[in-house]
């Protein structure tokens, strides 16, 4: 047996036996015999580490750093003998608080490791905490020893997905979900069943890196809720998972909980999206809390004011210094660890344009993050979605530094299709650009349709049903005076503001949703669903509902029975998308006529065939789509036409001669009412006229020739 | 309450019962256990956990350890354990590593 001893304490601190530890990785690393503590602050002129027991308010032992144990600006001890289940731990730092400087450093905190693995503090959603506790968010340090069983990332192409956002919590914790653990990553698990039958093969995953959901909690005036940081756009741990969503972060399994997770997404060939927030910190400006980085190296990690204060490009107090080499190394490593410690398939980064400044806030040419992200070689599978965007006034919708790999979430798209949908004339250009895969944003730099991620809603804004039940915001219930939230939603309440019991209003607002499904799930790029919208989800005209642990953003799944037609519009449009590979091509069309059937790969028309209308008075929009040409002729394809008539009238459309020998067959037609409004795809009805048909006012319809 | 931990060895199958509370401050005690058991090349284990109360990180990570002690070809199976626990074994995927029982049967354990 070898008896060799690599590692042996060679100091005793604080009782402690310890030796100079390695500076990477950084973090708590388990080694032979102990566990190796590693932190950079470039600023800090001492620093100690802090252990407690688990839950115990005062430190059992406090090991201040000697000075042979820092190497360069990197503090590191290896510390023996400890029960690493039984410890949380913190670091204490010295140094100059001189804010015009940028540094902020109090040696009365206790800071949070910014590369905690697991967090504790919080470990079950909602529970009061202690306001006086000196060190709330209390590192733990985690294995590594989840079995995978063989799991791996899913792989789907970028252009063959369909994404589903949703928030882990609202997901199941309205009492109608049924789950065994509401509201957690097992209760969502449960759910997987359902995603199936709807057939998306994405979730995107509202913020799952710790936050706390009582940051700036408050009660509302007026109905005594208490409003929460619910969301959790606000990260408190970037390397921890929350464990007030897991069912099991009462015993500190929630790594192991939501590895479980994403392994039988896995299985269900649904790949895992992460919405993550590197724009700013719960940390919040000079007022707010000591949480890590203020206290670590203020300097370093947030972009300051030659005054020294906070530079507020987020909208939420600070703005975290991405471009910053040390910061720069911090994100890409939490990447990392996300894409190979949790397999998760890809990321959305929120307020991505601030990944693209620099230490003064000015936007870059060439973002060195945004670079390094793109050509890292772990997290080359990986998706990398931007919100192209900020708090600042930077807008790179089309513009962001790409790389060859970024998509963006399209605004544009939004905006554009929302206006059409509500009857606003001269869009038909507009949406002509936009069920292209929006090639006027994408198409002079050559990105293609797939760097286009288009949305209608998402959790920002209106649901769908509220885009056509609601003119204008109704946000009281969040405590502002109904000031917080967009004013620029482009909806449009079909007559009536608020619930109705008018049988033709409701009908109208069902067909909207159905009109927006199609236009979504038919339009080149990638679509992004908002989970509920299936079901007709309201929030009673919120649009920014991110205070409310309430059945205003919880799913009420009773409402699948009612609306049972809403979800089996939306199930088969996603079936029908992933039965036609013409809708979802690798490159934008470019009107190329085929040999072979003599059509141009894509060809714009009206009310009367082979004449578009994109006067300012249009209101209307067809379009053929030849099969023959799908994917550049590699995977043949029915032709399809599609027709939207967004006028108040119905309107005749002469069609296209289908190709030869194929005849026109019904796969929807929002103005007929369920459930001959969508069919199975394979077995659409015959259409009876083949030169012409009604589409209903305010009303999609799609053909398919076979 | 603290933990009650007991090994027998019955027909090549060890038997380990606990009672108590499984937490960081007892779990050494089943490890030991599990070496124990290991040690003597058993053919299955068999974990009774009808009277445990509550079982926290660290002694759901001692059956990943009892999974890697005892090797692949070993059966691990988790008997009787109160929902808390079958469900925390179940949601934190350790429930890839053992087999759950309702109740003890020799027919399937002992083969």
């Amino acid at each position: 047996m070898d008896t060799r001893i690599d590692v042996y304490p060679t100091h005793e601190i604080a009782g402690l036996k310890a030796r100079a530890g390695r500076p990477l990785p950084f973090g708590a690393t388990l080694v032979p015999g102990g566990v190796n503590f590693s932190i950079f602050s470039r600023h800090a002129t001492a620093c100690a580490l802090v252990l407690f027991r688990k839950g115990e308010p005062t430190p059992f032992a406090e090991l201040p750093f000697p000075p042979e144990f820092r190497i360069g600006d990197v503090f590191c001890v290896t510390v023996f003998d400890l029960e690493v289940e039984e410890i949380e731990y913190g670091y204490r730092m010295d140094g100059p608080f001189d804010p015009a400087r940028g540094h902020r450093f109090d040696p009365t905190k206790i800071l949070s490791d910014p590369y905690a693995r697991l967090l504790s503090g919080r470990n079950q959603w909602g529970v009061e905490p202690d306001w006086a506790a000196p060190y709330p968010h209390r590192a733990r340090i985690a294995f590594d020893d989840f079995d995978w069983q063989g799991d791996r990332p899913v792989g789907t192409p970028l252009a063959d997905l369909v994404i589903y956002e949703l928030h882990v919590r609202s997901f199941t914790q309205h009492p109608s979900a049924g789950v065994r653990n509401p509201g957690t990553y097992a209760g969502l698990a449960e759910k997987i069943p359902y995603l199936k039958e709807l057939g998306v093969n994405c979730v995107e995953l509202m913020p799952v890196f710790e936050f706390d959901e009582f940051e700036n909690s408050r009660i509302a005036p007026g109905t005594g809720e208490r409003l929460l940081n619910y969301w959790g756009y606000s990260t408190v741990g970037f390397f921890a998972p929350k464990a007030g969503l897991a069912a099991t972060g009462q015993f500190g399994m929630q790594m192991d909980e939501f590895k479980t997770l994403v392994r039988q997404l896995h299985e269900a060939g649904i790949e895992v999206m992460l919405d993550v927030v590197f724009n700013h910190t719960a940390e919040g400006n000079e007022h707010g809390p000591y949480v890590s980085f203020r206290g670590i190296d203020n300097q370093t990690y947030y972009i300051l004011t030659p005054e020294g204060y906070y530079y507020n490009f987020s909208g939420c107090g600070n703005t975290l210094n991405c471009n910053n080499p040390v910061v720069r190394a911090f994100v890409l490593d939490c990447l990392r660890y996300w894409a190979a410690e949790y397999h998760i398939d890809g990321f959305r980064f929120d307020l991505a344009s601030i990944l693209g400044r620099d230490a003064f806030g000015a936007p870059l040419a060439n973002p060195p993050l945004l670079e390094s992200l793109a050509y890292d070689p772990i997290l080359s599978k990986c998706k990398l979605v931007a919100e192209a965007w900020d708090a600042g006034g930077l807008y790179q919708v089309g513009s962001f530094p790409a790389y060859g790999r970024w998509a963006e979430w399209n605004g544009k798209f939004r905006d554009d299709v929302r206006q059409f949908l509500k009857g606003d004339s001269g869009m038909a250009g507009a949406i002509s650009t936009r069920m292209q895969g929006s090639p006027d944003l994408y198409g002079w730099n050559g990105r293609g349709p797939t760097a286009s991620i288009n949305f209608i809603t998402c959790h920002d804004g209106f649901t769908l049903y509220d885009s056509f039940a609601y003119n204008g915001k109704h946000n009281e219930a969040n405590g502002e005076h109904n000031n917080d939230g967009g004013n620029d939603n482009h909806s449009w309440n079909c007559g009536w503001e608020g619930e109705s019991t008018d049988p033709e209003v409701n009908a109208l607002r069902r067909r909207q949703i159905k009109n927006a499904a199609a236009m979504l799930l038919l339009a080149h790029g990638v679509p992004l669903l908002l989970a509920g919208d299936e079901l007709g989800r309201t929030q009673y005209g919120n649009n920014n509902n991110y205070c409310h642990d309430t059945d205003l953003s919880w799913i009420d799944w009773s409402a699948r029975a009612a609306n049972a037609d809403l979800f089996r519009f939306f199930s088969r449009m996603i079936a029908f998308r992933r039965a036609h590979p013409v809708l979802r091509p690798l490159h934008h069309l470019t009107g190329r006529i085929s040999p072979t059937s003599g059509l141009p790969e894509i060809s714009f028309h009206g009310t009367a065939s082979w004449y578009a209308d994109f006067s300012p008075g249009s209101r209307v929009f067809a379009y053929l789509l030849d099969g023959t040409q799908a994917r550049d002729g590699q995977a043949p394809d029915n032709t399809l036409y599609i027709a939207f008539n967004m006028h108040w009238d119905a309107l005749g459309f002469a069609l296209p001669a289908p190709p030869s020998g194929s005849r026109w067959h019904v796969f929807a037609n929002t103005g007929a009412t369920a459930p001959d409004d969508v069919f199975d795809p394979g077995s659409e009805p015959i259409l009876s006229a083949q030169d012409h048909i009604l589409v209903g006012a305010r009303s999609v319809v799609i053909l398919v020739a076979r | 309450m603290a933990l009650t931990a007991k090994l027998e060895i019955v027909n090549n199958v060890a038997k380990i019962a606990l009672t108590g509370r499984l937490d960081a401050s007892t779990a050494n005690q089943f490890r030991e256990l599990i070496e124990q058991a290991a040690a003597q090349k058993v053919k299955a284990a068999a974990l009774l956990l009808g009277d445990l109360e509550y079982m926290a990180s660290a002694g759901l990570r001692i059956l990943v350890f009892a999974r890697q002690k005892m090797g692949v070809a070993v059966k691990i199976y988790v008997v009787a354990p109160q929902d808390l626990v079958r469900e925390t074994i179940e949601i934190s995927g350790f429930s890839q590593a053992v087999i759950l029982l309702p109740a003890y049967d020799a027919t399937v354990i002992e083969g």
